[in-house]
C-alpha cells in the first residue's frame, strides 16, 4: 500500500535541508492548518449537495439542478449569499457567550477532524488515546450548543438547546460504550494501532457477534449526537421553528451548519474506523489476489467511501422514521440502548476471554 | 506523519484548535466587511412567531432535565474508568474480569436504582 507518509517525509528533508528545525516545525504547522481549513470546508460543502441531492432523491425530486452542471455551483451561491447577509446581536442577548458559542462548535469539530486518518501516514493528530479524545472533544461541542440557545434570549432556542444537551449527553454514553466494546478486543486506543489491527479482518468481521451489535448501537447513538435523524427534535421546525440557532443570522448561522454537517462525517469517519477498517482495504485472509487487487485502490478512497456510506445511512433515517417525542427519546436510550450496551460489553469481554473470534 | 514530521501531538492539537479559531474569525471578518448594516429597533426583537416576548426569556427550566444531566454526570464518570481497563483487559486475565464484572455489576445496579425509583420517566 501506497503511504503518504513518505511524501511528508521527503517534505520535511527538504525543509530541514535550508531552515532550522524550529523553522521548519512552524511552516509545516501552518501548512497542516491550511490543509485542514481546506479539507473542512471542500467536505462542507461537498456533504450540503450530497444531502440535497439525496433527500431530493428519497422524494423523487430532482434536488438543485440550475446553478451550474447538475446543480454543483448551488453550495457555492449559498455559501456567498451567507457571507453577505446582515449579522444581527438582538437586545437583551448575552453578547460574549452569544459570539463565543460558534467559536466552541466549530474549534471542536476541526479538532475531531484533524484525528480521523484519512489515509495509510495521513493522519495528524495521532495521541496514544486517540479514540478517547476524540470522544472527549466531540463532548464539547455540546457546551456550544448550549451556550448558544442560553444567550440568544428567545424561548425557542432555551427549548432547542435544553433538548440537544439532554439528548447528546444521553446518546453519548452508549456511544461511548459501544466504542469501548471494540477498545476491549483491539486491546488499545491509538488510531493507527486500531487501524492496522484490522489488516486481516475489520472489527465488524472479526469481532462477530458483539461487534455488530456495537456497530448497530453506535449508528443509532451517533445519529442521535448529530441531531439528525428521527432524533432532530432540538431542531424540530414546526415546534420549535429552528432550535438553538434561530437567532443566528448571516455566517454566524452558516457556522453551525458547517460543523452540523462536518459533525457528520465526523462520526461516519469514526464508525469507518472503528468498525469498517478506517483506510484498510478488504483483506480475506489467504485471498492473495484478491488482497492485492484491493490494494491497488489508494488509501484515501476507501477511507472517504467508508465514510460517505454510513453518512448515506444515517441520511436515509433521516427520511425514513418519524421524528420521535422527547420521552420516547430518552427512554429509548436509557432503557433499550444503555443496558444493551452494557451487555454487549460483558458479551464481548466474555468472547475475547474465551477467544471466540476470528 | 506525526513521527515522520518530529511534531509533538501536543503542538499539532494546538495547531488545530488554533484552525477552528482562525476559521471563525477569518470568516467572521469577511462577513462583516461585506455584509450590509441596517440596523433597527423591531430589527432586534426576539423572534418568536411576531407576537411581543413576555417575560424573561433566560427562566429557571423543566427539572427533566436536570435529572437526566445528574444520572449523565454518574455514568460518564463510571465509564470512564471503563476505558482504560479495556486497553489492558487481555493483560489482566480472569482477575481483571472479576473485578471489572463487581464493578459493572454495581453499575448496573445504579442503573435499575434509578428506573424504579422513577428517575428514567419523563413527566
Amino acid at each position: 500500500m501506497f503511504n503518504f507518509g513518505n511524501w511528508t517525509s521527503a517534505f520535511n528533508e527538504l525543509l530541514l535541508g535550508f531552515m532550522p528545525e524550529w523553522g521548519a516545525v512552524l511552516l509545516e504547522c501552518v501548512l497542516i492548518g491550511v490543509l485542514v481549513l481546506l479539507a473542512y470546508t471542500v467536505l462542507a460543502l461537498f456533504y450540503i449537495l450530497y444531502e440535497r441531492k439525496l433527500c431530493a432523491w428519497f422524494q423523487c425530486r430532482l434536488g438543485p439542478m440550475r446553478v451550474g452542471k447538475w446543480g454543483l455551483l448551488q453550495v457555492f451561491a449559498d455559501m456567498f449569499k451567507i457571507l453577505i447577509k446582515e449579522l444581527i446581536c438582538l437586545k437583551g442577548t448575552d453578547r460574549f457567550l452569544f459570539k463565543l458559542a460558534p467559536y466552541i462548535i466549530i474549534t471542536s469539530s476541526v479538532t475531531m477532524l484533524a484525528c480521523l486518518p484519512w489515509g495509510n501516514g495521513l493522519q495528524i493528530i495521532d495521541w496514544n488515546i486517540g479514540i478517547f479524545f476524540i470522544l472527549a472533544v466531540s463532548s464539547v461541542g455540546v457546551l456550544g450548543i448550549l451556550l448558544a440557545g442560553w444567550s440568544s434570549n428567545n424561548k425557542y432556542t432555551l427549548i432547542g438547546a435544553m433538548r440537544s444537551g439532554a439528548q447528546m449527553i444521553s446518546y453519548e454514553l452508549s456511544l461511548g460504550l459501544s466504542l469501548i466494546t471494540i477498545c476491549v478486543f483491539a486491546g488499545t486506543m491509538n488510531i493507527t494501532e486500531l487501524v492496522n489491527a484490522q489488516n486481516n479482518a475489520w472489527f465488524i468481521f472479526s469481532g462477530h457477534i458483539p461487534a455488530i451489535i456495537a456497530f448497530i448501537i453506535y449508528v443509532i447513538a451517533a445519529t442521535a449526537e448529530t441531531n439528525r435523524g428521527p432524533f432532530d427534535l432540538p431542531e424540530a421546525e414546526h415546534e420549535l421553528t429552528a432550535g438553538y440557532h434561530t437567532e443566528y443570522s448571516g455566517i454566524h448561522f452558516g457556522f453551525f451548519y458547517l460543523a452540523e454537517y462536518l459533525n457528520l462525517f465526523i462520526v461516519s469517519g469514526i464508525a469507518s474506523l472503528m468498525f469498517l477498517g478506517g483506510w484498510m482495504p478488504l483483506h480475506i485472509p489467504g485471498w492473495e489476489g484478491f488482497n492485492e487487487v484491493m490494494n491497488c485502490i489508494p488509501s484515501i478512497v476507501w477511507f472517504l467511501a467508508k465514510a460517505f456510506f454510513i453518512s448515506f445511512v444515517i441520511i436515509w433515517f433521516k427520511w425514513t422514521f418519524p421524528r420521535v417525542r422527547i420521552d420516547q427519546m430518552l427512554s429509548f436510550e436509557w432503557k433499550y440502548l444503555m443496558p444493551f450496551s452494557l451487555v454487549n460489553l460483558v458479551l464481548m469481554t466474555v468472547c475475547v476471554a474465551l477467544g471466540w473470534h476470528f | 506523519m506525526t513521527q515522520l514530521l518530529a511534531i509533538g501531538n501536543g503542538a499539532l492539537s494546538i495547531t488545530a484548535v488554533l484552525t477552528g479559531i482562525g476559521l471563525v474569525f477569518a470568516a467572521l471578518l469577511i462577513a462583516k466587511l461585506i455584509s450590509p448594516r441596517s440596523f433597527t429597533v423591531r430589527k432586534s426583537e426576539p423572534y418568536e412567531c411576531g407576537i411581543p416576548t413576555r417575560g424573561e426569556s433566560m427562566i429557571q427550566f423543566k427539572a427533566g432535565y436536570y435529572i437526566f444531566a445528574i444520572l449523565f454526570l454518574v455514568f460518564d464518570v463510571e465509564t470512564i474508568f471503563l476505558w482504560p481497563w479495556s486497553v489492558v483487559m487481555k493483560s489482566l486475565g480472569v482477575q481483571g474480569i472479576l473485578c471489572i464484572a463487581i464493578f459493572m455489576f454495581v453499575l448496573i445496579l445504579g442503573l435499575a436504582y434509578a428506573w424504579k425509583k422513577g428517575a428514567l420517566k419523563w413527566e
